[in-house]
């Protein structure tokens, strides 16, 4: 007698060739040529008080590093943008700059939607930087302080950076083995393809000064009230741990996943052993959501819907994250918020949704009789990451709606203790960390120096 | 439709449109090719005594600017490096073909009567429309005394042409030499030694640019450089004005000027037409990208002329001589003021910081609504253009010349020291 099989969800490893996942996950945008980036440069009308610097949160000198493309000065190039965001390699491959210095060139308004490709421009000066050049700046003499940083990612790396410089000795911890944090781990592989996150790493530490320790957890086997004791500073970078549930029954069914962990997973293994559904929905609106659904897609899932509650215009995805969700044969469904994670004999079938509008007084509602049900192996829960406080409840460190309070010079309340980048209020972007521990780093070394 | 014939110095040509003695004109094939593509006449590379002149590899420097390529040229080529007899079989095949087309021959030999004597009948010959002599060379051939060696003397080109003119039938146009302090001086010079016409402006001495790795200058021969002739888009102003000095001189009255000197387009064309010449010489733009910009240039100058209702050359030429005044008949009681286009500017700040730095501090940086606002201030604006010129653009910012009372020139200017007093 046939015996049934156990119903389960369709999730299994392979789906595509190695060649075709190597394919998949190379670089999303490939690199302009040098003769392409001096077409590009030339465009530029090199603006004085340009407007692009302005919405650039680490304010580089745009116009300056782009006419520095077109004469032909690599290397003042990429030190302009390298002064003011040491990270210029990487934000130049994930910054949405379509929402900021892009947004704001003056070619905008002479032809719609054709601005001076600064990210391009940015990659092709900083990736020569890397190629030829190494890392351009020097430590000044060594100050014998020491400052610990708790999380490796671009805020960490970035304020590491800037008091290596000033001469101070910098141990940056981090949970995960590697540093990079969501360079590493969070955004897209393809685009940060060929290890990239790694290499801008290892660039970054020829500094000096500066060593990384892994595996160590704040809150874990790491303690802010230690490293206060034994550094003259100390520096909390630790992001954004916590991932938002659906509050619904069944999320800890096999085949639902927080999308986060989902691409943590990718970013870690050999792609052809990251396990993926046939059928796979992904639900929120923002770029995890994005990378997530266009990853899955790239695993080789049949069908990915990404599902979000509420208008394209409110999607914290930009316009052209989602553009490249649907080109990628991403099924973008909007005004949809689930309310029940269906089960078939204790196994994921898929998600139901209801279907909503905005009321006469603007707020989202959903009807619960209007709805609609979407199939699926894998669901990727992509519906905002929250502060963790856990790590540092027991110390003096006042929180603020959620994020660690801090003044204008990244001081917490507690003395002596900074912080920055996604676990302070602000926006959530890989530059704007950067900025945060650049700033931070100055304030801690104004506060070194001025300490006997 | 205009009627774009020409008759220069009773050569008639179906154009203006001539090609320069250079690179373009050298051979029987290149002329043929020419012909073929629309071009009124040419100009016969340079024809020497035999032996040839010898010629070096790596002949030309290129100036580039913001992506545009031969903005300048210059070239250290030496004159025809083919025997004489080659090139006369040739030019007798050409004119043969083309009845039509005007085909002169630029010579130059040492400044000896009888070298003189003996090409010109050779030439003759031929049945070319004219000679040209280059008396405008700027390197090489006038460290050997010829060229340019002759033109910066005005005794030698008055010599030289009255030698043509005595043993030839054919008209003579001189090339002038530009690297001269007042090109008046060889011009007038033609004229009392018969010239027919004149042509100008032959290349600019020039050093193109230094190759930084081998620290000689370009274009390299070898690993050593030397000064060359600059020419195209680029050297047209300095072309303009020397044209313009000449044909607004009462002494040169009546005397028929080729324009040469960076034309490339029918604008181009109808500048140097407007400053006094009648027909063009181009080689620069040829070289650029071959013969068939003449097809545009032809073009563009016809509809041009049926728009402003000009019917011949004759119409366009010497229209802006009348405007072209010394500095002190101009009136100092004019004023202009630049105006921003609010909505064409996409505020990219560089008229502020070009007045700002360089210029009067009249275009204030503001912020409207949080935007960038950039404001003329009328009070301190002298009219300089600056603002207008480095405005990315067109058509943004305008000049806007005022109401003006009365007239004022320097001469009467009480700050003027030696003014006339009425």
């Amino acid at each position: 007698m046939d015996q049934q099989p156990m119903p389960s969800p369709d999730i299994a490893t392979g789906r595509l060739t190695e060649l075709e996942l190597n394919h998949n996950f190379s670089d999303a945008h490939p690199p302009l040529s040098h003769e392409q980036a001096l077409v590009e440069a030339e465009r530029c009308f090199y603006c004085y008080d340009a407007p692009c610097i302005e919405a650039c949160p680490t304010s580089i000198d745009i116009p300056r590093f782009i006419r520095a493309i077109a004469t032909d000065n690599m290397q003042g190039s990429a030190r302009t943008i390298l002064d003011s965001n040491i990270l210029g390699g990487s934000c130049a491959r994930v910054c949405p700059t379509e929402i900021l210095c892009e947004q704001k060139c003056v070619h905008n308004t002479l032809e719609e939607g054709r601005p001076v490709r600064i990210g391009q421009l940015q990659r092709h000066a900083t990736d020569w930087q890397m190629e030829h050049g190494g890392q351009p700046f020097r430590r000044q003499p060594e100050t014998g302080r020491r400052v610990a940083i708790v999380g490796a990612g671009p805020a960490g790396l970035a304020c590491a950076h800037r008091l290596a410089m000033y001469g101070h000795d910098v141990v940056l911890y981090d949970r995960h083995a590697k540093a990079g944090g969501l360079n590493e781990y969070g955004v897209a592989a393809y685009k940060l393809s060929d290890d990239f996150a790694q290499k801008e790493v290892d660039f970054l530490l020829a500094i000096g000064g500066i060593s990384v320790v892994g595996g160590r957890t704040l809150g874990v086997d790491l303690s802010v009230g230690d490293l206060k004791r034994d550094h003259d500073a100390v520096f909390l970078s630790i992001g954004l741990t916590g991932v938002r549930q659906l509050e619904l029954e069944g999320e800890a069914l096999d085949g639902v996943q927080d999308a986060v962990s989902f691409i943590e997973t990718l970013r870690s293994m050999p792609k052809t052993d990251v396990p993926v559904g046939r059928r796979v929905v992904v639900i929120g609106g923002g770029n995890t959501a994005v990378d997530a659904a266009v990853q899955a897609r790239r695993l080789g899932a049949d069908e990915v819907t990404l599902v979000y509650r509420r208008g394209a215009e409110n999607m914290s995805a930009t316009a052209i994250e989602r553009e490249w969700a649907q080109t990628n044969g991403v099924t973008v469904r909007l005004w949809a918020s689930p309310v029940a994670i269906v089960q078939q004999e204790g196994a994921l079938a898929g998600v139901e949704f209801a279907r909503g509008s905005l009321n006469e007084s603007g707020k989202p509602v959903y009807n619960a009789e209007d709805r609609f049900f979407i199939p699926a192996d894998m669901v990727l829960k992509a519906v905002g990451q929250v502060f963790c406080h856990d790590p540092i409840s027991g110390e003096e460190i006042a929180i603020e709606n959620g994020r660690i309070m801090v003044d204008a010079d990244y001081r917490t309340s507690m003395k002596g203790v900074y912080a920055g980048g996604d676990c302070t209020p602000g926006e959530d972007l890989t530059v704007a960390a950067v900025r945060d521990g650049r700033d931070a780093a100055e304030a801690i070394n104004a506060a070194l120096s001025s300490v006997a | 439709m205009a009627d774009l014939t020409t008759v220069f110095a009773g050569i008639r040509s179906p154009n203006p449109f001539w090609l320069a003695s250079a690179p373009p004109t050298d051979k029987e094939y290149n002329v043929r090719r020419a012909f073929e593509a629309g071009w009124g006449g040419v100009v016969w590379k340079t024809l020497g005594e035999d032996p040839p002149v010898v010629n070096v590899s790596s002949r030309y420097g290129s100036l580039d600017f913001n992506g545009a390529r031969m903005i300048g040229l210059n070239n250290i080529e030496l004159i025809s490096d083919r025997p004489l007899a080659t090139n006369i079989a040739e030019i007798k095949a050409v004119k043969r073909d083309y009845p039509d087309r005007a085909v002169i021959v630029s010579l130059m030999v040492p400044c000896e009567e009888d070298k003189w004597k003996a090409i010109l009948p050779i030439v003759e010959e031929t049945g070319a429309d004219g000679i040209e002599l280059n008396f405008g060379c700027p390197h090489g051939m006038s460290e050997r005394n010829m060229g340019a060696a002759v033109g910066q003397v005005p005794e030698y080109v008055e010599m030289v042409t009255r030698w043509c003119k005595q043993n030839t039938r054919m008209p003579v146009i001189v090339k002038l030499t530009p690297n001269i302090t007042n090109i008046l001086m060889p011009a007038r010079a033609a004229k009392r030694g018969g010239a027919d016409a004149v042509s100008l402006i032959n290349t600019i001495q020039s050093v193109i640019g230094v190759d930084l790795d081998q620290m000689a200058p370009m274009p390299v021969v070898g690993g050593k450089g030397t000064h060359g002739g600059y020419c195209g888009p680029a050297v047209k102003p300095i072309a303009l004005r020397m044209i313009g000095e000449i044909a607004r001189d009462p002494e040169m009255a009546g005397m028929p000027i080729s324009g040469i000197g960076g034309i490339g387009s029918w604008r181009d064309a109808a500048e140097f037409l407007a400053m006094g010449s009648t027909t063009l010489q181009v080689c620069t733009a040829a070289m650029h990208y071959g013969f068939r910009i003449v097809e545009d240039m032809a073009d563009g100058l016809s509809a041009w002329m049926d728009q402003k209702g000009y019917s011949s050359i004759d119409d366009v030429s010497g229209r802006a001589l009348k405007q072209f005044v010394p500095w002190n008949q101009l009136n100092m009681k004019f004023k202009t003021i630049a105006n921003i286009d609010q909505d064409a500017c996409v505020s990219c700040g560089l008229c502020h910081i070009a007045c700002e730095d360089t210029s009067h501090q009249a275009i204030a940086k503001t912020r409207v609504d949080g935007e960038r606002h950039y404001e003329v201030i009328d009070e301190e604006c002298v009219g300089c253009n600056l603002c207008a010129h480095v405005c990315p653009i067109d058509g943004c910012i305008t000049m806007e010349p005022q109401p003006v009372e009365g007239h004022l020139t320097w001469p009467e200017h009480p700050n003027n020291p030696h003014r006339i007093m009425a």
